[in-house]
């Protein structure tokens, strides 16, 4: 009885996926330890942050794919709603509107889109999988521009350019023509090219996104103001060499260099205290989740399944290789957490969920083959 | 499922797999590149990064640009910086902090003010900060502490600029203050992005002419990369950008003719707000009584914070700028100017003032029982008849009356540039339903708008925007708006900003109507209720007295003596002179000090006196003894 409860709790969960989270989890508790100069209250936090995560994750996966698939459409459209909400009555900070008033909280309807909008691509191919032709690549292109559009006029550049990403990759698996992507390829290029050459970048950009530009390509240029985060990262990784100079003993971090140094930075801590060793275990832990969710996305029986996990499994890549690009100083600063390592409990909900609904598409393979 | 399908699905998931390894190989060619930075970070280049670490600690030293000097018009220093020695701890390397400071009072003395000031200032900052126990230390106590800092941790002798003000309390509400950043100040900053430009700098401008010019006066913060040993001690400095220091401002204020206006109030409170009409430039802008900003340089010791805030007499409260008062009589001219302008009134137009006005049942009394007799426009002004204008008043109505006065500023800022300006009460039927509740408060009763007519009811206005007012009668309906700061120099290479007067509106009187008002304003000296302070003047002036009612007195007749000093009638007088060709507008507001034309219009008379002529006063004007009435 009880071990029949147990089999039927623990079939949904993906054992690989979880191993790997918790390897992850552990050093991250291990360097915030480190980062909040032993602050066990934030450890704790973390802990809580993981209970509610594996909660939300374990939901997901035991949820069948094909609710999944009938929630796509009204997530997006719910979620297209609360941006355009967020753009007629969103309450500012510091000059954006990002935040819905709702009463008891503000939430921050970017943060849904980073879900409905690879569930509504997927389900959109997956609905005209037999009769796939270039229009539908042109709606789906569409259906990403909307919500993409209006979270950059927030503004947030760095959410909406992520959320575009993960809008992308679906299109990628789905087969968007690799001349086209040859063809964006460039055009990024030619965009990177302008927006490096500062007097046209203005005419694009906000001026302060011109400015992490321009500080990401010679920090010294502000050494006290936005170049202060990439000199003193690429200081604190630098120093640390090949084996780190060891847990707790950091002196970038100690003596209160790091800024943001228990959420988006906290891998100049990593860095320093555990060395490259360090970085490229954690780069393998990174990447043998990445390898499983790849391997979840060729096993899955539908259509539907394959694109959103191959998109998941992409866009949780590309958060940590933004993270490590931007703190290791060569990608411009973005706010962007390192996934399951930075202090914050929306990401790591968000990225749990995320692989809740990967063991959902991995588990409907179990199914369809018994 | 026939075979095509079946060929079809292979083919599907054939090209999937293809674009999966693609993904793949996209993954680790992205994570290769990483890897490959970390490599070149920490083996390739480690050497020079743990170099930079151990430097670190104060490889980056921002160097806190001097801030601008504050002169008034004629070169008179207001506000400056001097070098000084400062005692500092940082608590978070300091051990325990009250034994440390006994231990620090055994070779420094440190009195319990500097205490109270720095356990304020431990709770205004975070701990790791370095917060002055003692400022402006002599040599001696400078050597007497470095031959005795080894016993110190976190204690260090820093040379630091101070913000001084050589005139203290003179014009110390206009100048402001600086203090120190607090946690709204960060956050300000933080949002417009001027934070990193903050760096080093303990100190903001807080109000006056501090506050509202701090982006000029603070200046751009410099830095050096300084090699230090282990100890801390710096070895070398590698690279050094210098700061630019913050602009210099020159005020259109005449610190002379502030002081004078200040000692005129002698222990009155009040305000006075003198302003050259042909440009809007502020000559003088007095609130009494004032305080000492110098107090708040070092972070203010909370003794005197609590006395200058308990003080019954407000000394922190801006007067000029902030406090709002019925204009009383000083109001008239306006309504007089409105009325021919809105064709309700003739200048020649004669009524018969018997000393009541009945309306509604209930009578408004002139202060001449008995009233004036026949009063014309004219008259009205210079004898200052109230019966005239509550007819006035309930032949224009409230709606042609606040359109007008609108016109003027009443009730709007006037624009000045210093921050906090009020806006007073400019009473209309709109307002007032948006002020009050419920539907009985909100409506707008004739009888209220008969006193409006003379200045009383809702009306409220800050001496600024009377003064400012009574500058566009004087310059006949050209109007600027009010500024303090007349240039800002560029410290380094003197090159002078000129802070254009912002003309604000030509009001398009008649000029037959402006010279009507502008001839009986000059009656009022002349020959009316400000003859007597002005008598005997080397110029002709064009003024207005005023008595405000603090509260009404039901019935009983109005005595100075029998009432308590703080329900006291407010004294106002508005003037401008020369009178055909005006130079200054002022507007004085004595707070309780009674009746305008012996309380206010001495101060004015002094003020006038010193910028026409140069002449000092003899006493304070509020010592001169008078007995004129309004």
């Amino acid at each position: 009885m009880i071990k029949d409860f147990l089999r039927r709790f623990v079939r949904p969960i993906d054992p690989w996926l979880l191993l790997f989270t918790f390897l992850v989890f552990l050093l991250s508790c291990i360097v915030l330890y480190s980062a909040s100069n032993q602050d066990m209250d934030k450890i704790s936090d973390k802990f809580t942050f993981l209970g509610v995560a594996l909660c939300v994750m374990w939901a997901l996966a035991s949820m069948p794919l094909q609710v999944l698939m009938r929630l796509a459409l009204p997530m997006y459209v719910f979620g297209v709603l609360l941006l355009i909400a967020v753009a007629l009555f969103g309450s500012s900070s510091h000059g954006a509107k990002r935040w819905l008033n709702i009463g008891v909280t503000k939430i921050q309807p970017s943060e849904l889109m980073k879900l409905a909008l690879p569930l509504m691509l997927a389900w959109y191919f997956h609905h005209f999988e037999a009769t796939l032709n270039w229009k539908h690549f042109i709606v789906a292109a569409v259906l990403m521009v909307v919500p993409v559009g209006l979270i950059m006029k927030q503004p947030d550049l760095g959410t909406s350019l992520l959320i575009a990403a993960a809008g992308f990759y679906v299109l990628f698996f789905a087969g968007l023509s690799w001349k086209l992507i040859g063809l964006m390829v460039m055009a990024g290029g030619g965009l990177a090219y302008v927006v490096t050459h500062w007097n046209l970048c203005i005419h694009i950009l906000r001026e302060y996104q011109c400015q992490r530009v321009a500080t990401m390509l010679d920090p010294m240029q502000d050494p006290l103001g936005a170049g202060y985060h990439i000199i003193q990262g690429t200081i604190a990784i630098g120093s640390g060499g090949l084996l780190g100079k060891g847990w707790l003993n950091g002196t970038q971090t100690h003596l209160d260099f790091i800024p943001e140094r228990t959420t988006d930075f906290i891998f100049a801590v990593f860095g320093e205290e555990f060395g490259l060793v360090g970085n490229i275990v954690l780069v393998l832990l990174y990447l043998m989740l990445i390898v499983r969710g790849l391997t979840i996305a060729n096993n899955a029986a539908t259509l539907f399944g394959r694109l959103l996990a191959g998109a998941l499994t992409l866009t949780f890549f590309t958060y940590a290789f933004v993270n490590m690009g931007m703190v290791s100083g060569i990608l411009p600063v973005v706010g962007v957490p390192l996934p399951l390592v930075s202090y914050g409990g929306t990401s790591m909900v968000s990225l749990m969920a995320a692989f809740g609904i990967l063991m959902s598409v991995g588990k409907d393979r179990k199914l369809m083959k018994a | 499922m026939n075979r095509s399908e079946i060929k079809n699905q292979l083919a599907e998931r054939y090209a999937f797999q293809l674009r999966l390894a693609a993904a793949a190989l996209f993954v680790l060619v992205l994570f290769g590149i990483l890897i490959a930075r970390f490599s070149w970070l920490q083996v390739a280049q480690h050497g020079r990064y743990q170099t930079l670490a151990e430097q670190n600690r104060i490889s980056l030293v921002p160097i806190v640009p001097p801030r601008g000097v504050i002169y008034d018009r004629n070169g008179v220093v207001l506000a400056h910086n001097f070098s000084a020695y400062t005692l500092e701890i940082t608590p978070s390397k300091a051990g325990p902090l009250e034994d440390c400071i006994n231990r620090l009072a055994t070779i420094i003395d440190i009195t319990p003010k500097d205490r109270r000031r720095f356990k304020k200032l431990m709770e205004d900052t975070k701990d790791f900060e370095s917060l002055p126990i003692k400022t402006r230390l002599n040599d001696e106590e400078v050597a007497r502490f470095a031959a005795n800092s080894y016993q110190f941790p976190g204690v260090e002798v820093k040379a630091r600029l101070f913000r001084q003000y050589p005139l203290g309390k003179v014009a110390s509400h206009l100048i402001g203050y600086i203090g120190r950043i607090n946690d709204k100040d960060l956050k300000d900053l933080d949002d417009s992005g001027d934070l990193p430009n903050y760096r080093g700098t303990d100190h903001i401008g807080k109000v006056g002419v501090e506050q509202s010019y701090e982006s000029d006066l603070h200046g751009v913060t410099g830095f050096e990369e300084v090699e230090i040993d282990a100890g801390g001690r710096a070895i070398r400095t590698l690279k050094r950008t210098p700061p630019t220091p913050g602009k210099n401002l020159v005020l259109s204020v005449d610190i002379k003719l502030q002081q004078i206006a200040e000692d005129a109030f002698g222990d009155r409170k009040g305000a006075l707000v003198a302003i050259d009409p042909q440009n809007g430039g502020v000559l003088a802008f007095v609130s009494k009584p004032g305080f000492d900003p110098n107090l708040f340089v070092d972070g203010i010791d909370p003794q005197s914070w609590n006395d200058l805030n308990t003080d019954p007499d407000k000394p922190l409260n801006n007067r000029a700028l902030r406090g709002t008062y019925p204009p009383g009589s000083t109001f008239k001219p306006f309504m007089a100017l409105g009325a021919l302008e809105g064709n309700y009134r003739s200048a020649g137009a004669v009524i018969n003032d018997t000393g009541v006005f009945n309306f509604g049942g209930h009578a408004f009394r002139d202060d001449k029982v008995g009233g004036h007799g026949a009063v014309d426009m004219y008259k009205s002004i210079v004898v200052s008849c109230d019966v005239y204008y509550y007819s006035l008043a309930n032949t224009m109505g409230i709606d042609a009356i606040s359109r007008f006065m609108a016109t003027l500023d009443f009730g709007s800022p006037t624009g000045i540039d210093i921050d906090g300006e009020q806006s007073g009460v400019l009473p209309s039927q709109e307002w007032k339903r948006k002020r009050f509740r419920t539907p009985a408060t909100q409506k707008w009763y004739a009888g209220e708008t008969v006193s409006i007519g003379i200045g009383q009811g809702y009306n409220a206005y800050t001496p600024l925007q009377m003064a400012h007012a009574t500058a566009a009668i004087a310059n006949s309906g050209v109007m600027f708006h009010p500024h303090l700061v007349q240039y800002i120099v560029d410290g380094v290479n003197g090159n002078k900003t000129v802070v254009e007067p912002r003309p604000e509106r030509v009001l398009p009187w008649k000029p037959a109507n402006i010279a009507t008002v502008q001839h009986a304003m000059e009656g009022v000296i002349k020959e009316g209720t400000g003859a007597k302070a002005f008598a005997g003047a080397a110029y002709t002036a064009a003024g207005k007295t005023g008595t405000a009612q603090v509260f009404s007195l039901k019935g009983s007749k109005y005595s100075e003596s029998g009432t308590k000093a703080h329900l006291r009638d407010h004294a106002w007088f508005i003037a401008y002179a020369p009178a055909d060709h005006p130079k200054i507008a002022l507007a004085v507001l004595v707070e309780n000090g009674g009746w305008g034309a012996a309380a206010a219009a001495p101060i004015a008379r002094q003020v006038l006196d010193y910028y026409l002529t140069g002449k000092q006063p003899a006493q304070a004007a509020s010592d001169v003894e008078s007995s004129d009435s309004d």
